[in-house]
């Protein structure tokens, strides 16, 4: 499942706040986006998700017109964790979690055994079962963050977007969500702040003002002198002595 | 991996299965207690004789009169009774769950009040000539006002996110405010005052001119809004954290949006042209069906279907019998009878919560 696009631009009212980007997305590879705030990270990612339409340029999923396939086919095949997504209504965990399985049922194919094991494993592969029948208002910010994934889980995609999907996570489930990401045999997309964990993607694409600036390796995006430019940060690079691993450390411009 | 599944969970799982037994037996209860009570109470038995006599042609010898009474009057009057509830409940439940506002109804979008302005224009001012119907002039008011308050919203930087919701409650007031006006400017200008009385006592809900003919109107309405949402009721749930997540679940948002509000409002036009603006139904049935059976729009449906059904049928019940000589507006029934136990399912809801 191969996702790419050309010259791919995104624009309001005349304003273009994302352009020219292109990319082809590898098979498998676990893609990090970064940039500063505005810089169009998550615009880029809605509209790989087939939620927005790209205003200019070519957007394919393998070979094809991203546009040309019916929504709940993007769905079977794209899941898309937004960087906020709230609710006022009185729904469980569960009901939340089994929201992904939206894309595969229908009056014909209605929920199944099968569908409530995709739910519980993707419910465990958050770290949040015994927490089923929790409604969501009374859930921490994390733990609603954690039962997005898993509802993006559970659709079984090939390609996962996440937009900032450590945002209110501890330490731990930071690790753990990136970590499961990684593991997972899913092309995934993932926009980040941390730049620390940002080193552990295949590859980094950094945008700034709506622009794709570099893209590549980590330690080939994430130079002292780019840093400064996108950031407006000084940056040192440590080794961790334990086992070799580059380490970014920041200070304030001078 | 472990796999934890509660009993209580295959229970509710196939509830939406149930929902096929369930309502017949209830929906033919509340027909035969809205035949059999009124201003002359007559035996259910009766009423079971004149229904066997005109659906299965068995030949129990009633009364004429009580016949009469029973399947020209009361009758009809239940039927459309319940398809007016079923409609405008499951009108609020889409609405509520498309623009993800827990305010909206038909009335607060301004379906109804340009409803009650086509009806009018119609009936009173004389437009189309008599070659237009109350029906069709209703709903070409109800389309015409939702129309202009979805384009209001729009153009207010609207759409249909959660942050727009306030923007389309605010479009709503402003379109039912100026449909009201414009009800009554045609009323005031034009109409006697037998006319003015007749519309009023119209505008706040009126059964006693339904007869099979609107029948015949009232139920394909309903049918199709029932069906429509059943279809849709994964698409409905899709939309708990937005249009934005429905989309990237694989909800076409358009096209779902457009069909099931243009279900909605040609629904609530239905009802509104026959038995005029019964109000609280829409808002308050789906809220109180939420309490009792979730969130969930497989059973959310149904539940409201069939609650904003007998809530009419009872509440036309006691529109009659309350003041003995006099029927009451039903609209102030729903109200009155509605108002307070909406109150005792949010008290109970919170301390179960
Ligand atoms: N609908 C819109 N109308 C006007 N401006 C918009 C719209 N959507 C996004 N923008 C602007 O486009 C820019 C990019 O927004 P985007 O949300 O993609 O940024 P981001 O990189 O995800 O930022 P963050 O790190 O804060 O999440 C921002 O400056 C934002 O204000
Ligand atoms: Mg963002």
């Amino acid at each position: 499942m191969s996702l790419s696009c050309q010259s791919l631009g995104w624009s309001v009212r005349r304003q273009p706040i994302v352009q020219d980007i292109t990319l082809d997305v590898q098979p498998g590879e676990t893609l990090g986006l970064i940039g500063a705030n505005g810089s169009g990270k998550s615009t880029l990612l809605k509209m790989l998700a087939g939620i927005r339409a790209p205003t200019a340029g070519r957007l394919t999923l393998d070979g094809r017109d991203l546009a040309s396939y019916p929504q709940r086919q993007i769905a079977q095949r794209i899941a898309f964790v937004e960087q906020q997504a709230e609710t006022g209504d009185r729904i469980t965990v569960r009901d939340a979690v089994e929201l992904g399985r939206t894309p595969w049922l229908s009056a014909l194919r209605p929920w199944s055994d099968t569908d409530e094991t995709i739910v519980a494993r993707a419910t465990a592969a958050v770290e949040m079962q015994g927490f089923e029948a929790r409604q969501w208002a009374t859930l921490s910010g994390g733990e609603r963050q954690r039962v997005h994934i898993a509802r993006a889980l559970a659709q079984e995609p090939q390609i996962l977007l996440l937009d900032e999907p450590t945002n209110h996570l501890d330490i731990h489930h930071q690790l753990s969500i990136l970590s499961l990401v990684a593991r997972l045999p899913v092309t995934s997309i993932v926009a980040l702040h941390d730049l620390n964990q940002a080193m552990e993607c295949d590859r980094l694409a950094l945008l700034q003002r709506g622009r794709l600036v570099t893209l590549g390796p980590p330690e080939e995006v994430l130079t002292c002198e780019r840093l400064a430019e996108s950031f407006a940060v000084r940056a040192s690079i440590l080794t961790d002595p334990a086992d070799g691993a580059c380490v970014l450390r920041f200070h304030k411009p001078t | 991996m472990t796999k934890v599944v509660p009993a209580s969970r295959h229970r509710t799982l196939h509830a939406g299965w149930h929902w096929g037994w369930i309502t017949p037996p209830v929906l033919f209860v509340a027909l035969i207690v809205g035949a059999a009570i009124g201003e002359t109470a007559i035996p259910v038995s009766t009423v079971l004789q004149v229904l066997g006599n005109k659906l299965l042609g068995l030949g129990y010898p009633v009364d004429r009169i009580d016949a009469g009474i029973i399947w020209e009057y009361r009758l009809s009057r239940a039927v459309v009774a319940a398809c007016c509830g079923a409609g405008l409940a499951l009108s609020g439940v889409v609405l509520q769950a498309l623009l993800r506002n827990a305010l909206a109804d038909p009335y607060l979008l301004g379906i109804s009040a340009g409803a009650s302005t086509g009806a009018v224009a119609v009936t009173v001012a004389g437009v189309g000539a008599g070659a237009v119907t109350l029906s069709a002039g209703a709903f070409a008011g109800a389309a015409l006002a939702f129309v202009m308050v979805a384009a209001l919203a729009h153009a207010a930087g609207g759409g249909t996110g959660m942050r727009a919701a306030g923007v389309i409650v605010l479009a709503g007031i402003a379109g039912s405010q100026l449909f009201n006006a414009l009800t009554a400017f045609i009323v005031a200008k034009s109409a006697n005052a037998e006319q003015a009385r007749g519309i009023m006592f119209w505008l706040m809900g009126n059964l006693s001119g339904v007869r099979w003919d609107d029948v015949v109107v009232a139920i394909p309405a309903v049918a199709l809004a029932v069906l429509t949402c059943l279809w849709h009721v994964r698409a409905l749930d899709a939309f708990t954290f937005g249009s934005d997540s429905a989309a990237s679940l694989g909800v076409a948002v358009r096209r779902v949006q457009v069909i099931l509000i243009g279900i909605a409002a040609l629904v609530t036009a239905a009802m509104v042209s026959m038995v005029g603006s019964i109000g609280f139904v829409g808002l308050v049935i789906p809220h109180a069906m939420r309490f009792v059976v979730g969130v969930r729009h497989g059973r959310l449906v149904p539940a409201s279907a069939l609650a904003g059904a007998v809530f009419l049928i009872i509440s036309d019940v006691i529109s009659r019998i309350l003041v003995p000589g006099q029927v009451l507006p039903i609209g102030v029934i729903t109200a009155l009878v509605g108002a307070p136990a909406f109150a005792l399912i949010l008290i109970r809801g919170r301390t179960t919560r």
